[in-house]
């Protein structure tokens, strides 16, 4: 039997339509409203619990020290491996930045505040080294990731306040670079709170 | 490594976009095939459980009726879950319900498809709402606008037929196409990190000692239908950058593809409707050649990064990184913004407002045109009304009457056809020139001078196109912003579909002209740059003064 048919077939008064719409309504929001992200949380927790619960971190004796898709913020401490600008803070319970346009001169205050702190803080590595990734404030101002240069200029610097060679972090940022997915897709990274979790280890030895 | 990881990820989508055009034929033709089978024992329950005994044709006008008094009923029950919200289950961030303005202007651009958001999820919304109105706006306004889509193509293309059923497709719609779709994404997104989860808030101790919460959620399960159905708005404030909505370079290409794939098999699904399948090529080739120019133009600006940022002496060979994310880099970024603005989806997996002046311009022209692929159904039916104006255009110029797939385009269908086309830059330029003169919007822009110009045209342009997107700096949740762009996202949304059911409606009644040598063909590489060029010449005549004040001028200062 063919649904086609020729107009006029639908005979039934327009006020009908107002009842099945209400119908509809109701109907689709249990069935894509409730039904739905309940069988996906509860397919999720069976399958990937790990990732469905935030893919957590854990230090040696077990205990959570963060998301490891989560940035955190480091930029108190200058022996560790710095993140990015983040206008929030790397609070995770909100996200977000400034969204500075590319003319807005805050900006290029924020910018040039930022050079100075570098100068300050690693006077043997000369500011056209410093990658613009590590000085500009990402998307979410919880990026976990930095790109490998933005990690290797700061070994100068750690290596200097903790004594462990240059040649050792290098090893290690080299250990903690992520390729690109399947080889192809999106950028080199370093996740910086899984390499201060190992920096943070060696220096407790 | 750029321009590759591009063009993979645009061969991917030309590959399964032809495939996915047929399938969706078979959905929406209502011939009996094999996935009846597969798919009625859910279909069955559901016409009965809503009361829809007989799923006979129907007029245009019952069709548009159904399709408006749908939605109402959507909203209506939307509305009142976000004005409840901190009351019912599933809170366990303790969030209160929403004002009456926000309340307005959110659930009117969910169900239009919109997604422009004036909260943040992270602090204005229950999973509760989170699920039973967002998630489930985002499935049924993707349908509504899936259903005229077919009814327009049955219009223009069948020989004195009905248009079809509205509840019948809507059905369809959801069992054949978003449900079972959106099920396999959401996993998949799992599998790659993304959470989904009922737990509250996380509230951990950091390497360094210090507390950190982390907003959490069911976000898999939102994330996919927000690309598949092309709606955009994010679990999180900060959408498709955030770490858990998008965790990596493979699920932006997964999200990228999830939000691309539907609109560019339409396409192909009106070719097979027309039984002419060249038909559906023209127009995919015309969406094509536009987004690539778009795509060319957004990559380079962002590589070439912010001129001011590059006098000051750092490493900036990386490009414009303010805003984007490092796993995305530039190819990545420039890459999701065009497809984001181009399929109207309105995801960001970078920060609009910080796009160097070029490259925000792109998203804004994509916008502006609304047809370069375009948001589910939307797209197609707004380039088939450009088809034809063309043919119109080019049959006064031969001073011929012109035809479309062999049916006589008449004033009636040309007025209609007008006020759909006028009305898109009347209600982005008229509330854009209104936000300036008052100072309930000035106060709003964050950036001075010309970048404040662009921004509030992107938040009209973003609404009328039922995009979503935003320039975010913008601090757009108060009464004046949520209810003009509440009330544009409406008029966007609904005068261009009701006036195109009307012209297909008309279309139907029409009599057959039987192809002849003198006929206009719309079917070979003529007509594709007949198209570009009456897309262009009226975006550009429409656009082009606003255009030089906001981002070209912002560019020229800057440089």
């Amino acid at each position: 039997m063919s649904t086609m048919v020729h107009e006029g077939q639908e005979t039934r008064p327009r006020g009908a339509i107002l009842w099945i719409a209400l119908r509809a309504g109701v109907l689709f929001t249990v069935l894509c409203g409730i039904i739905y992200p309940l069988v996906s949380t509860g397919l999720a927790q069976t399958l990937f619990p790990d990732q469905a619960n935030g893919s957590l971190l854990k230090d040696k004796e077990g205990n959570v020290i963060g998301s490891e898709l989560i940035g955190q913020s480091f930029s108190g401490d200058p022996s560790y491996f710095h993140g990015r600008v983040s206008s929030i803070d790397y609070k995770g319970e909100a996200s977000g930045s400034n969204n500075y346009a590319p003319s807005n001169s805050a900006l290029i205050s924020r910018v040039q505040a930022s050079i100075a702190q570098w100068q300050q803080d690693n006077p043997d590595v000369p500011i056209q080294e410093l990658p613009i990734a590590l000085i500009t404030n990402s998307g979410s101002g919880l990026d976990p990731h930095i790109t490998p240069q933005s990690a290797l200029v700061q070994i100068a610097r750690i290596s200097k306040l903790t004594g462990i060679s240059a040649v050792e972090l290098e090893s290690l940022v080299s250990e903690f670079t992520e390729s690109r997915d399947l080889g192809v897709f999106g950028e080199k990274r370093v996740n910086v709170l899984k390499l201060n979790l190992v920096l943070k280890e060696k220096l407790e030895k | 490594m750029d321009i590759l990881q591009i063009v993979i990820v645009i061969g991917v989508l030309v590959l399964i976009a032809k495939p996915l055009g047929n399938v969706l034929y078979h959905v929406f033709s209502n011939e009996p095939n094999r996935t009846d089978h597969v798919f009625g024992w859910l279909e069955r329950p559901i016409y009965a459980l809503i009361g829809l005994k007989q799923r006979g044709g129907m007029s245009w006008k019952r069709y548009a009726l159904s399709f408006v008094v749908t939605n109402l009923m959507l909203v209506a029950i939307g509305y009142i879950l976000l004005r409840m919200q901190s009351g019912l289950p599933l809170n366990p961030n303790d969030i209160g319900s929403m004002e009456p303005t926000l309340a307005f202007n959110t659930i009117i651009s969910f169900m239009t498809n919109t997604n422009l958001q004036h909260y943040s999820g992270e602090t204005g919304l229950t999973y509760f709402a989170q699920m039973a109105v967002i998630t489930m706006m985002m499935f049924t306004s993707a349908a509504s606008g899936f259903s005229v889509a077919a009814a327009f193509v049955r219009g223009v293309t069948s020989k004195g037929k009905t248009i079809g059923n509205f509840f019948e497709d809507f059905v369809k719609a959801h069992t054949r196409v978003f449900l079972p779709l959106a099920t396999i994404v959401a996993l998949v997104l799992v599998a790659l990190q993304v959470p989904q989860t009922l737990d509250p808030t996380l509230s951990l101790t950091t390497l360094q000692g210090a507390t950190q919460q982390i907003a959490i959620g069911p976000v898999a399960s939102l994330e996919s239908i927000k690309h598949l159905g092309t709606n955009g708005g994010g679990f999180f404030g900060v959408n498709s950058a955030h770490p858990f909505e998008n965790p990596n370079p493979l699920t932006n290409v997964i999200q990228i593809l999830s939000m691309w794939a539907l609109p560019a098999s339409l396409p192909f699904m009106y070719g097979r409707f027309a039984n002419n399948r060249k038909q559906g090529w023209v127009i995919f080739a015309t969406m094509m050649a536009l987004f690539l120019v778009f795509l060319t133009v957004a990559y380079t600006a962002e590589k070439s990064g912010n001129p001011l940022l590059n006098d000051v002496g750092i490493d900036a060979s990386q490009g414009s990184m303010e805003g984007k994310e490092v796993r995305f880099g530039i190819a990545q970024s420039a890459l999701f913004t065009t497809v984001t603005t181009a399929a109207t989806t309105g995801s960001v997996n970078n920060m609009h407002d910080t796009l160097t002046p070029l490259g925000g311009l792109v998203p804004l022209a994509e916008m502006m045109l609304n047809v370069v692929f375009g948001g589910k159904g939307v797209g197609l039916i707004n380039m088939l009304m450009y088809a034809i104006l063309a043919v119109f255009i080019c049959g006064l110029m031969v001073g011929r009457t012109p035809e479309f797939l062999g049916r006589k385009i008449e004033p009636h269908e040309m007025k209609l056809i007008a006020i759909a086309i006028l009305a898109h830059p009347f209600i982005i330029l008229v509330p854009t020139a209104a936000a300036f003169v008052t100072e309930l919007g000035m106060g709003s822009l964050s950036n001075s001078g010309f970048h404040g110009i662009t921004q509030a045209l992107y938040e009209y342009a973003s609404s009328a196109a039922n995009n979503g997107s935003g320039f975010e700096g913008l601090a757009d949740n108060t009464p004046f912003w949520n209810i003009t762009t509440g009330l544009v996202m409406f008029v966007g949304r609904y005068i261009s579909i009701i006036a195109m059911l009307a012209v297909a409606g008309s279309l139907t009644r029409k009599q057959w002209v039987p192809e002849t040598i003198g006929t206009f063909r719309t079917d070979n590489a003529l007509f594709v740059f007949l198209l570009i060029g009456t897309v262009i010449l009226i975006g550009a005549l429409t656009f082009l003064p606003v255009i030089v004040l906001g981002p070209i001028a912002e560019h020229l200062t800057i440089r």
